[in-house]
């Protein structure tokens, strides 16, 4: 490994310059559980590493029940669940946000940087895409937002340029009846990457399903928003049968890969029983807020 | 009729008791390891020292053309840079091998075979130093599994390499290195004789001994033509002699200093960096460290064998098995030497059977070496051979306890490979498995099962020395040759103690180096208790006999007239003269001289030991996940010097025997590499994938022993596999042949079903 720069910029605009200046040699910095994992192991050639700790729109998290969440991208996993507000209003991100490594990894991650890092098998990704947020980016030429299910584009690749920087995730206010849940399967209990995983979100109208969005982890190049899964319950009612629909549905829309974690025709097998436990769960969980 | 013991989580079913033998007194090692001050392979540093690193092959078969250091020897900061070429050459078969393993010559055997190495002044120099290295391979097609090895047309790794045949050597290169047989009675008559024959056909895939350290080396080839080696190894004298061998200079010319080691479970027997970390320090005259990374050493130092196998077994209907055919095939690795060997000594051992006969087969493919892994391929064997045994019991309706223990092998039983079992302990350890509460508790909801399963491993002896000197304050230095991997420090010193009738606090046990004790083997082979523990004991009684004769001379009283009893010599003539052991010690310099004893022993009354698993899971049917909710160690132990110790070779074998059946794997990809290079994605369970695991000591007295003890490091790791499998067979009514057995596995075996 050769010798590595490091800077703090203490503002957003600093930080744009320090990358700009850098010209694609630089890496943002959150909690480092990806990236010096990633140095040590020769994944990317940089110069510069660009620690995002003390910048403070990266570092706070404001919630209200009208304008929902705003949390910045560097705010460690930890900070999320141990967020009271936070925590009764997004049971489904808080799925992810405890279960990302351990309780030492926990103190370290940042939902940012599991974003940034862009790989299939993100957990906290699918509960975002299900729970319809966005990606607040600031470059040279100011500030643009991006959904969520947009922001990644390849494995380890995402829509920032090599001068942004990812400032904040925002997610939108709960509404009544609504519920989400994420689960992954894997071999181990812990310390162990999704074999696949399911982010689901369900708002019940009466007994039926209002809307719903179904995103699967490890079973494509990204992230994968299954929207046609959602659109194909909507309006049905909150039963085993339409529950079934949508699982069958995301099975057929998985795109996996056979690998050391897992086979195609098990992957496939997954998103199904994964996207149907999840969703149950998850339509438990709106009956519950009303 | 099973009637239910009353046992405690962990329980030793002692009959006989000593005052520091069966204690649990705490490890003399443990104030260091938890303070982190212990010194392990990497730690070590000396002035001078350069930073080695390792070219390993991209490669699983190829040959090399040519090898161009000019432009590592050329960058900054670069001292030397070593080939296989810088060894001694010449020499045929094993040497030729052990060498070549080390530094490849003409062939890259397999992705992580070492190739060159470089020293520098920096760890960051050395590495960039070795991607400037040109090696020019011709890319062969590689064969990593042992049956496609096995064909006619399977791509041959050695040229020179013939099949030995039942004893002709063949005259064709092929990869099976041997085959060899078995035989007892009449297995075809047998067959005929039985009322339900079940044959089977399982496989194996590779997996790697798992240890937490990875192996790290430091020589330093001084200017005196010493060669003096620092490194984490289960053997100072093993990687001695194994140096001394490819360097070709005599043993006394190399000096082996054991640092602390982080595990090693047979995988720090063989030597890989002291040899080239010795060229280096040859060429640069400085002390020179090599250290592996977890990829280092997954890809490049030994696993345990990948295999198949094929079991028939025959009985009558009142469960008399009338015969037994094992057939076992074991990668060897890229050199030939599988532990086939050991594996078919101990397949059918817990059996008395009339008939029974088994092949061997020792077959190369392009993987490291294999390495010892705890029983070395005796749980491959027992995954096999202990789920034919529990299908068999179910056809003929017998309880699989009850059917063990009508076929027990006994005192007097003649095992297949030839030897007579003296005492042994295995229908006791099936009697504590048969009463225990575990066995006889219900369970509790579906997708539950239970699966028994038994193993045997034979234990070795081996040379030992030990030498113990009386310092003036009543304590006892002693100085042993056995790397202390699983607390051996501690329970030889009891020995020791036992003996001089002192508290174990007052024996105080160093591992030392080749200089400082006489030859002591490898601590593998479950045999550093048993044998560096009997030299204890006889360096022990030296030391008595001359304390005694010491007291016999101050007192002028007859030597057979004085006793030790409860650390204070006594005369047995006249009650007015006594003294403490302390006492003495502090007038030896006085009366006489210093005293020592020193012992060197070899062993031969060798205790086999056999241990039992029951084991229930929950399996997802879904996800075909398996929970392991309750697990139980039966083991007999002989005798438990350290009780806890024991435990933790029976929890430790029962939890590794867990990851070899639940999830761990050399993934292959068709390249011949191994995907999973690191613990991400090498699953070994973690805490959060096991319950606790309960042990039950079963104490049968090895009479080859002065305290019986039998070794206990390896039999733990056998009955896990099968006892999981027959688990999961119960609980989800289909059998799994294949490890691991995955969850994606059992998701496909409950829809094939
Ligand atoms: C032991 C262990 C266990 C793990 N277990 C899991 C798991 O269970 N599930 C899981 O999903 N992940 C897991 N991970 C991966 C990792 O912890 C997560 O992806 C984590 O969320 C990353 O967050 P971070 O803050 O540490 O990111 P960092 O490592 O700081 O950054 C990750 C990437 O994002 C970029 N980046 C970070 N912040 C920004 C920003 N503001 N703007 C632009 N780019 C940025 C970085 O340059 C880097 O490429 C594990 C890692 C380890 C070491």
């Amino acid at each position: 490994m050769k010798w590595i720069d490091y800077a703090t910029p203490h503002s957003v605009r600093e930080a744009v310059d320090v990358l700009s200046e850098a010209g694609g040699r630089a890496r943002v910095m959150a909690g480092g559980t990806d990236l010096l994992v990633a140095l040590r192991a020769g994944v990317y050639d940089i110069d510069l590493v660009v620690d995002g700790k003390n910048i403070p729109e990266l570092n706070e998290i404001t919630y209200d029940p009208t304008n929902g969440l705003t949390l910045g991208a560097a705010v460690p996993c930890y900070k999320i669940y141990g967020n009271q507000a936070v925590a009764t209003a997004y049971p489904g991100l808080i799925d992810a946000a405890s279960l990302i490594g351990g309780t030492q990894i926990q103190g370290r991650a940042s939902l940012g940087g599991n974003l940034c890092n862009a790989t299939p098998s993100a957990d906290s990704i699918p509960p975002m895409i299900a729970l319809n947020g966005t990606a607040n980016i600031a470059g040279p030429n100011g500030n643009r937002q991006v959904a969520i299910e947009d922001f990644c584009t390849g494995v380890r690749q995402n829509a920032l340029g090599s001068d942004e920087i990812l400032v904040s995730l925002h997610l939108p206010a709960p509404v009544a009846n609504s519920g989400a849940n994420y689960i992954r399967f894997i071999p181990r209990n812990e310390m162990d990457i999704a074999v696949a995983g399911a982010g689901v979100s369900v708002v019940l109208d009466n007994g039926d399903i209002k809307e719903a969005r179904v995103s699967l982890a490890s079973v494509a190049p990204t992230p994968l928003f299954v929207q046609e899964a959602g659109d194909a319950i909507a309006g049905k009612p909150a039963n085993d049968e339409t529950v079934r629909i949508a699982s069958g549905i995301a099975r057929d829309a998985a795109r996996p890969i056979t690998d050391m974690r897992g086979t195609i025709e098990f992957r496939q097998h997954l998103c199904e029983v994964l996207t149907r436990r999840a969703l149950n769960t998850a339509i438990e969980r709106a009956k519950e807020n009303n | 009729m099973a009637t239910t013991r009353d046992y405690e989580p962990n329980v030793v079913l002692s009959n006989q008791d000593y005052n520091v033998v069966g204690t649990r007194p705490l490890r003399p090692d443990g104030a260091d390891k938890v303070t982190g001050r212990a010194l392990y392979g990497a730690d070590f540093a000396a002035a001078g020292l350069l930073s080695g690193s390792v070219l390993r092959s991209p490669h699983a078969h190829a040959r090399i053309k040519s090898i161009d250091t000019s432009k590592a020897e050329a960058l900054d900061g670069v001292r030397a840079v070593v080939t296989s070429a810088d060894f001694p050459q010449g020499g045929e078969g094993p040497v030729v091998w052990q060498r070549d393993n080390v530094l490849a010559s003409d062939k890259a055997l397999y992705r992580g075979h070492a190739i060159a190495a470089v020293a520098a002044a920096s760890p960051h120099i050395a590495e960039e130093a070795v991607s400037l290295i040109d090696v020019d391979y011709e890319v062969l097609t590689p064969v990593t599994d042992v049956q496609s090895s096995m064909k006619g047309d399977a791509p041959i790794l050695h040229d020179s390499l013939m099949t030995d045949e039942l004893g002709e050597k063949a005259d064709k290169a092929s990869n099976v290195a041997s085959h060899f047989q078995h035989v007892k009675g009449d297995v075809k008559a047998g067959f005929k004789e039985a009322d339900v024959v079940i044959e089977r056909e399982f496989t194996t895939k590779t997996v790697h001994q798992g240890y937490i350290e990875p192996q790290a080396a430091t020589a330093l080839w001084n200017n005196d033509g010493r060669l003096h080696i620092w490194c984490s190894t289960q053997g100072s004298f093993a990687a001695r002699d194994a140096c001394a061998k490819i360097l070709d200079i005599p043993v006394s010319q190399i000096r082996v200093v054991p640092l602390e080691i982080g595990g090693g479970f047979g995988g720090k027997i063989d030597v890989y960096l002291e040899p080239v970390a010795a060229l280096l320090s040859k060429k640069t005259g400085t002390p020179v460290k090599l250290v592996m990374s977890r990829a280092d050493v997954l890809q490049g130092t030994g696993p345990t064998p990948g295999s198949y196998a094929k079991i028939k077994i025959g009985a009558k209907k009142d469960g008399t098995i009338t015969a037994a055919h094992a057939y076992l095939a074991m990668e060897a690795g890229a050199y030939p030497g599988s532990p086939v060997g050991a594996g078919a000594m101990c397949v059918l051992a817990p059996y008395d059977l009339e008939n029974a006969l088994v092949d061997g087969y020792d077959v190369v493919v392009n993987k490291p070496k294999t390495a010892a892994y705890r029983a070395p391929g005796a749980p491959n064997a027992a995954f096999a051979g202990e789920q034919v045994i529990d299908e068999v019991a179910k056809a003929i309706g017998m309880d699989p306890i009850d059917f063990r223990m009508k076929n027990a092998a006994k005192e007097g039983t003649r095992q297949v490979h030839g030897p007579t079992f003296p005492r042994v302990g295995y229908e006791e350890v099936l009697e504590a498995m048969k009463s225990h509460p575990h066995y006889n508790a219900p369970l509790d909801g579906p997708n539950q099962g239970r699966g028994v399963a038994v193993g045997f491993w034979f234990n070795i002896g081996f040379d030992s020395a030990c030498n113990i000197a009386v310092n003036a304050d009543g304590t006892v230095t002693l100085q042993e040759g056995s790397t202390d991997i699983g607390g051996t420090r501690a329970s030889i010193a009891m020995q020791a103690a036992e003996v001089l009738t002192l508290p174990y606090e007052k024996v105080h046990p160093t591992v030392v180096d080749t200089d400082t004790i006489g030859f002591t083997a490898v601590t593998g082979g479950s045999r550093t208790t048993f044998a560096t523990g009997w030299a204890a004991y006889e360096a022990a009684q030296d030391v008595r006999t001359k304390m005694i004769d010491r007291a016999a001379q101050i007192w002028e009283v007859d030597a057979d007239t004085v006793e030790l009893e409860d650390a204070v010599f006594k005369s047995k003539s006249d009650p007015e003269l006594s003294m403490t052991f302390a006492e003495l010690a502090g007038q030896l310099g006085r009366s006489g001289g210093g005293i020592t004893g020193t012992a060197a022993v070899s062993p031969s009354g060798v205790g086999g030991a056999f241990a039992g698993n029951i084991v229930d899971v929950e399996v997802d049917p879904e996800t075909g996940k398996t929970e392991i909710l309750r697990f139980t160690v039966v083991q007999d132990a002989g005798k438990a010097i350290h009780p806890s110790y024991v435990e933790g070779q029976m929890q430790g074998g029962a939890v590794q025997g867990i990851g070899w059946a639940l999830n761990e794997e050399y993934y292959m990809s068709d390249s011949g590499t191994m995907d999973n290079v690191s613990l991400l994605d090498y699953r070994m369970p973690t805490s959060l994938d096991l319950p606790m695991i309960d042990t039950v000591i079963v104490e049968v007295a090895n009479p080859g022993h002065p305290y019986g003890v039998r070794g206990v490091g390896e039999a733990p790791i056998i009955p896990p596999t099968p006892a999981i499998a027959n688990a999961i067979e119960n609980a989800i009514g289909t059998r799994l042949f294949a490890l691991p057995m995955n969850p994606a596995a059992v998701a496909k075996a409950v829809m094939d079903k």
